[in-house]
């Protein structure tokens, strides 16, 4: 597939902002009212900041992006449509704790019912994105048990890593906050490699034979493309990555994940170098949602010389 | 509404294509003709672009594919050309992820359809469909792909003969058909009962509508071992074809069964057996 620097922009900074959200919201939950108005405040417009971001990169992609209002509309079928709701629904709880958490209207009694239905909205917003790609059957890849996870356990880790590099920044460092980074990244680390296993052992069922039911008769092999020139379904379907370039590119998500623990640990000397760590978790899951797209395979890619799927 | 109508109700309509891959020329003639009549009518126009430029592209409902088949104890593999366009299925995720409502079913006759006024051109519906059959049209912004001819099928202005799909109409070997598979009478769904038509990637489990017809077994001088040439009975027409056929093959006068199968031997051979069949049928008249 296709990788779209807009949906990978989309895809990490909104997630990292809801990973980063959902953690306001239950630490409000938990200690109530935020230590300070400006650290509220500022936590609060990053973290709807990067979804903002994240959403409003998502409609360049369109091709009318002045419609984009009727994405709303299909919430009974659609997991596109789904997160769009829910995204736009996170909103309004999560503004509402903004509000009272930060301590711009003393309200103690509300924060922590809204950080936790804020915390809730942000996980099903995110399972929702991951579920436009994990409900495709044509893409096996995508089609895992492990794809949900995955997306929510980065948005957790990038979120994790913001807060403490955020606490580091206005002086409220603390080891718990460290010690939750590193879980969380590890997290991704397991599920990630796991991940990676299940799709390179998942079985190429698909093949050119039965795609074009030709396989009755005999060995398929395709002969002429029907066109000229590079057409759609080969631009956005057929792109894939060479093996080689894959591994490496693997290895090194691997090794900013590794890198981004290591940082977070040293930290606890240095809370400072938590920034560090926050820029390295997020360039790995820039580097895998690329990969997400490049390494996967869409099943029409058979009717043009694929020879499995 | 992008949920799927009910189409398991007894009589549905199914309308949709069978296409016969054993008679398929791949002229392009359903291509190109798809191609103009969409460019006018339903959701038009259907852009290329860059269309005359080192990087042409363009947004076509209908592709003519061509894929080389090695048949089991042939020494030669042979061609086929193969068009591949919106299957219709009856359980298709194109229009389930579609998140605005533009891409739809239709309940009366199952076409599947996208309204460009609604279509955000997000994309998601082609990366749904397994078939390749939905193609971006970068100049609206907006999703194209086989209407199957909804604007023409339904015309009451048309010739009842050209209320059928421009591609169908186009086919100058008649290798695409069009009708309603949801009904066992049908011409086309007996023809696919008769030819063993078969759907594509059945274990996607969207149903397509659309039926492609296997191509026929193999028989031609080049793969076909010599077949040994009926003998002669010395009628009159029997030896007229011999030396029509010696002359032609440049070695009259050699014996019959010394020479290859050749056109003129395998036309005398269809004229007999159709003499054959009409004696045989006004005997059985008396
Ligand atoms: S062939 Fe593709 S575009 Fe057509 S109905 Fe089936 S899934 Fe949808
Ligand atoms: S491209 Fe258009 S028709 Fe396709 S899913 Fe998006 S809005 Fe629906
Ligand atoms: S039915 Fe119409 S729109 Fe579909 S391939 Fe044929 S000519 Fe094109």
């Amino acid at each position: 597939m296709h990788p779209a620097y807009s949906v990978i922009l989309f895809t990490t900074a909104s997630g990292a902002g809801y990973g980063l959200l959902a953690l306001l919201g239950l630490a409000g939950a938990q200690h109530g009212q935020a230590s300070s108005t400006a650290f509220g405040i500022t936590a609060m417009v990053l973290a709807l900041g990067l979804i903002s971001v994240g959403l409003l990169s998502s409609t360049f992609h369109l091709g009318r992006p002045e419609r984009a209002w009727r994405a709303f509309s299909q919430w009974r079928s659609s997991w596109l449509s789904r997160e769009g709701v829910a995204a736009v629904l996170t909103f309004l709880p999560a503004l509402a704790f903004g509000v009272v958490w930060s301590g711009l209207y003393e309200a103690p009694q509300f924060i922590a019912p809204l950080g936790i239905i804020t915390a809730v909205m942000c996980a099903i917003t995110v399972f929702c994105t991951a579920q436009i790609y994990a409900s495709l059957k044509t893409i096996r890849a995508w089609h895992q048990s492990l794809t949900a996870p995955v997306y929510l356990v980065f948005a957790l880790a990038t979120g994790a890593a913001l807060l403490a590099a955020l606490a580091a920044v206005f002086g409220r460092f603390q080891p718990f906050q460290v010690w939750l980074g590193l879980a969380a990244l590890a997290a991704v680390l397991v599920l990630k490699a796991l991940y990676w296993r299940a799709i390179d052992a998942a079985p190429r069922s698909h093949t050119m034979e039965a795609a074009t039911g030709l396989g009755r008769i005999g060995q398929v092999s395709q002969w002429e493309v029907p066109h000229t020139a590079i057409n759609f379904v080969q631009k956005e379907m057929g792109y894939v990555v060479a093996r080689r370039h894959a591994a490496r590119l693997r290895l090194m998500v691997l090794a900013l994940l590794l890198a981004a623990m290591l940082l977070l640990l040293v930290s606890l000397k240095a809370p400072l170098l938590a920034l560090v760590a926050a820029a390295l978790a997020f360039t790995a899951t820039m580097v895998e949602r690329w990969l997400f797209f490049a390494e996967a395979q869409h099943v029409s890619t058979l009717f043009y010389g694929a020879k499995t799927a | 509404m992008t949920t799927l109508p009910d189409t398991t109700r007894p009589g549905q309509k199914k309308l949709g294509l069978v296409i016969d891959l054993d008679t398929c020329v791949g002229c392009q003639a359903c291509a190109t003709s798809c191609k103009e009549w969409n460019t006018q009518g339903y959701s038009a126009p259907l852009n290329d672009w860059d269309a005359r430029g080192a990087d042409h592209s363009g947004s076509w409902l209908n592709r003519i594919h061509g894929y080389e088949v090695k048949e089991k104890g042939q020494a030669q593999s042979r061609i086929v050309n193969f068009p591949r366009s919106c299957l219709h299925c009856e359980t298709p995720a194109c229009v389930t992820v579609c998140p605005t409502g533009a891409s739809y079913k239709r309940a009366e006759d199952g076409i599947v359809l996208v309204n460009p006024d609604m279509c955000i051109g997000c994309k998601l519906c082609s990366w749904a469909c397994p078939y390749g059959a939905r193609e971006y049209d970068e100049v609206q912004g907006v999703m194209k792909k086989c209407t199957l001819c909804v604007d023409r099928i339904y015309n009451e202005n048309f010739l009842p003969e050209d209320r059928i799909p421009a591609c169908v109409r186009a086919c100058p070997t008649g290798a695409r058909h069009f009708g309603d598979l949801g009904d066992p009478a049908s011409a086309v769904s007996q023809l696919v009962a008769a030819r063993g038509g078969f759907a594509l990637l059945p274990e996607m489990d969207y149903k397509p509508v659309n039926r492609y017809l296997p191509p026929r077994p193999r028989r031609d001088a080049t793969t076909l071992a010599p077949e040994a040439l009926p003998r002669g009975d010395g009628s009159a027409m029997d030896r007229l074809f011999q030396w029509a056929d010696g002359l032609l093959a440049g070695h009259a006068g050699t014996a019959p069964a010394a020479r290859k199968v050749s056109r003129v031997a395998a036309i005398k051979r269809r004229v007999k057996s159709a003499v054959a069949a009409v004696k045989s049928k006004s005997r059985g008249k008396k």
